[in-house]
């Protein structure tokens, strides 16, 4: 009781302060003098050439611009062709990644696999996840050449990755029991996945798919800078000319198809779940 | 339940035969699609090098290995880039995105038919486009350097981070934002002490997890020109510096390893 008493005695008469987010005193103020302190570091060692920033102004105003008055016609061959390779690698590339993937997450799932299968597949993803898209389309368009080819491969190997890692994920929390009721009716293995584990998982895994067809569409677009095909050469050689205004052209279009395949996979999605 | 006639036996069908017409309607459409795509793939590849592709890997595998361990003294200055870039790029994107988000979100909005759409276009748009397409941009305008890496980061981290934050005001309890009005807070205050308390941990793990995503993009967007450890990777490329290259690799993926690692602790301290 005394202890309450004496509480209320410190606090009344005191303002009201909000409490701090961090709560031990001497984390919040590590945090906030190790901020300030590398604030500084990265201030001192980056050398901005700030005649350059302003020289350039003027230039990226004629950027802006060039969004208001876009040329979709005077290259329109380069873009045509260019964005059909793009569509072409992306579709090509997310249906062999998922098709792939799909084993690759039944074995990484602990409640499916067993343990040497799902540390073998476990590494997969992990190697996947680590190796960056673009490093990935260097070193293949070095052992395969130029071309989409080291584009296709380049997004499946990267959806094997994300597509694995988030459906195993699905896999190992899905509701035992109804696993359970179809093993007890003697399904074989293939039939206990077929009926048991797939229909629990399929929406997460159509709602996934749709977003890395996404992503590989997104990515397709930069793969053309290391010569795996796609717009991204046409997008590069738009900018090292400075013909801005068909670069604008370039970017408007991928941002309406990323848009357009928002949409889809929002409806589509609304539609399985 | 649909079920097939087999004689006198009724057999248990998973589908009504519509149905799996319909299902093998849609299958075939996709092998068409496939094949068409496969056969567009194919016919513009030059099937020798392909052929020739495991001699190349091992070729080029011999060259790369052992990394020269030397090099690794001429990195230290670009890591630092790299790490600056990322960080910094996160810092200026957070600030931008926390505006964004509370325009965009349906309840915090100030306008639902005018400022919401914009709020999103600009989330849409920025998304959209690859860090490395907006260094490329920026390269141009305002010269190479590590300051048009910050800023490539910083646009395409903006629509990420805002969509995730805005997601989070959209979910916020109301009942506490009503607590704070019904004392008598302005606007302001109202979103000082009602929302802000509310969508702090979210905004925290959301800031993490960007700068882990930035730490893998930074590396790379030097093979451009926007500074950090990219570019040593672009020059040793150039003139076919395996043994750099296989080092420039190592520590990239040590570094993406670390940041992963440093994301996944702080978000579970969090949560």
């Amino acid at each position: 009781m005394s202890d309450i008493a004496l509480e209320i005695e410190t606090r009344v008469g005191t303002r009201w302060k909000k409490p701090p987010f961090v709560q031990r005193p001497w984390l919040r103020w590590a945090l906030i003098w190790g901020f300030v302190v590398y604030l500084i570091a990265a201030y001192m060692t980056i050398d901005v050439n700030w005649a350059r920033v302003y020289e350039g102004l003027e230039r990226g105003k004629q950027f802006v611009l060039a969004f208001t008055s876009p040329d979709f016609t005077s290259r329109s061959g380069d873009i045509y062709e260019g964005m059909l390779e793009s569509i072409i690698m992306t579709v090509a590339s997310s249906v062999v990644g998922i098709a792939i993937s799909i084993p690759i997450a039944l074995g990484a799932a602990r409640n499916v696999a067993p343990l040497p299968v799902y540390l073998i597949c476990r590494s997969i993803i992990a190697i996947s996840r680590a190796l960056q898209e673009i490093i990935v389309a260097i070193l293949l368009v070095a052992i395969f050449g130029f071309g989409p080819l080291a584009g296709f491969l380049t997004l499946s190997f990267a959806t094997i990755g994300f597509l694995s890692k988030l459906l195993a994920e699905d896999i190992e929390s899905m509701d035992k029991v109804q696993a359970e009721a179809i093993k007890a009716t003697g399904a074989r293995w293939t039939q206990w996945i077929n009926y048991g584990v797939q229909p629990q998982v399929m929406p997460r895994l159509i709602g996934l798919s749709m977003y890395r067809l996404d992503i590989n569409f997104r990515e397709s677009a930069i793969l053309g800078l290391v010569g795996a095909g796609g717009i991204g050469a046409t997008l590069n050689t738009a900018f090292d000319r400075y013909e801005y205004d068909t670069a604008a052209a370039i970017l408007l279009i991928i941002i309406v198809i990323v848009m357009a395949l928002e949409y889809l996979s929002g409806i589509i999605r609304a539609r399985v779940q | 339940m649909p079920t097939k006639n087999a004689g006198d036996l009724k057999l248990w069908q998973r589908r009504t035969q519509r149905e799996s017409l319909f299902h093998w309607m849609l299958w075939l459409i996709g092998i068409a699609i496939f094949a068409y795509c496969w056969q567009q793939i194919s016919a513009s590849t030059t099937w020798f090098f392909v052929w020739d592709a495991p001699r190349i890997a091992t070729d080029i595998w011999t060259r790369a290995t052992p990394p020269r361990w030397e090099y690794i003294a001429q990195l230290g200055k670009p890591v630092w880039d790299t790490l600056n870039i990322a960080t910094l790029g996160t810092i200026f994107a957070l600030i931008l995105a926390v505006p964004i988000a509370f325009l965009a979100a349906r309840n915090t909005t100030p306008s639902r038919f005018i400022i919401r759409p914009i709020a999103l276009l600009i989330i849409v748009s920025t998304r959209s486009i690859n860090s490395l397409i907006w260094a490329l941009l920026l390269i141009a305008i305002i010269g190479p350097g590590v300051f048009a890496g910050v800023i490539a980061i910083a646009i395409r981290s903006i629509g990420f981070c805002a969509k995730l934050l805005y997601e989070a005001i959209e979910e916020i309890d109301e009942s506490q934002v009503e607590a704070i009005k019904a004392t008598g807070a302005s606007r302001w205050q109202v979103m000082a002490f009602g929302i802000v308390p509310q969508i702090m941990p979210a905004f925290a793990g959301i800031a993490v997890f960007r700068w882990d995503i930035n730490i893998r993009e930074s590396t790379v967007l030097g093979l451009v020109g926007a500074g950090g450890i990219g570019l040593q990777l672009s020059a040793s490329l150039n003139v076919l510096a395996w043994p750099q290259v296989s080092l420039i690799l190592l520590v990239i993926l040590l570094a993406v390893v670390i940041s992963e690692w440093v994301s996944a602790k702080v978000r579970g301290a969090i949560i």
